[in-house]
């Protein structure tokens, strides 16, 4: 299993803020695909991902325990 | 240890973020202070929330000062920023940046910010007096389709 999680306007979308999910073995882009299929989540496509607290690519492959986040465009400051 | 670079849910004293920079090699400390505006582009801000991915945010904020450290070498640098809801006026980020002498601190505190509205994963939430919405893209050249925002979006943006 991978946890997923979710900010902003993502995490009203998803109406959730973490999520597990059977990814292992799957790319980024793979998870991202199922989610779509399975939440309502357009925006997904706007967000960059981070594995394991790092920045990622889409053909990164998840394994168990990951935790995937969808970081939406960032707005601090 | 000291640690420079940190979120909070607390109101932020700019002394706490000056005072990690602080020390004998250094003639200047600049010091940015981001705040809650009431007014963009004449809508009216009730107040802000804020949300973060914490522990990627503080990692982030610690490669910040980093670059900050590769580029103008003698640099020490910290950075606060607050979550949760925030008052007009409220702080909600602080950074501090020391050098030997006075125009790398200014470059390099100019440099966080902007770095920070590329690469830390936090977000804000306008609170309107007829809706909420999401802020993203506050740079506005920034491609969504980009997955990794460069050094270089930035130093041109």
């Amino acid at each position: 299993m991978v946890n997923v999680l979710f900010f902003a306007e993502l995490q009203e979308a998803a109406g959730s803020e973490k999520i597990n999910v059977e990814a292992d073995g799957l790319s980024v882009n793979e998870l991202k695909t199922k989610l779509k299929s399975s939440h309502d989540l357009a925006n997904l496509d706007h967000a960059m991902t981070a594995v394991n607290e790092e920045y990622s690519h889409e053909d990164t492959r998840l394994k168990s325990g990951d935790t995937v986040a969808f970081i939406p465009p960032v707005s601090g400051g | 240890m000291t640690n420079n670079f940190w979120i909070t849910q607390e109101p932020i004293n700019p002394h706490d973020c000056i005072e990690k920079v602080v020390r004998n090699e250094a003639g200047a400390v600049n010091t940015f202070i981001g705040t809650v505006r009431e007014f963009t582009k004449g809508k009216r801000t009730l107040f802000l929330e804020y949300q973060s991915y914490i522990p990627m945010a503080e990692k982030k904020l610690v490669q910040i000062g980093d670059e900050i450290q590769e580029k103008w070498g003698n640099a020490d640098t910290a950075i606060v920023h607050r979550i949760g809801r925030l008052e007009i006026t409220d702080i909600a980020v602080v950074i501090s940046v020391s050098t030997p002498h006075r125009a790398d601190a200014f470059e390099a505190s100019r440099y966080a910010i902007e770095r920070m509205k590329e690469i830390v994963p936090i977000w804000k939430k306008e609170h309107w007096e007829d809706g909420t919405q999401w802020i993203g893209d506050q740079k506005e050249k920034t491609s969504y389709e980009k997955e990794i925002p460069s050094e270089e979006e930035m130093r041109d943006g």
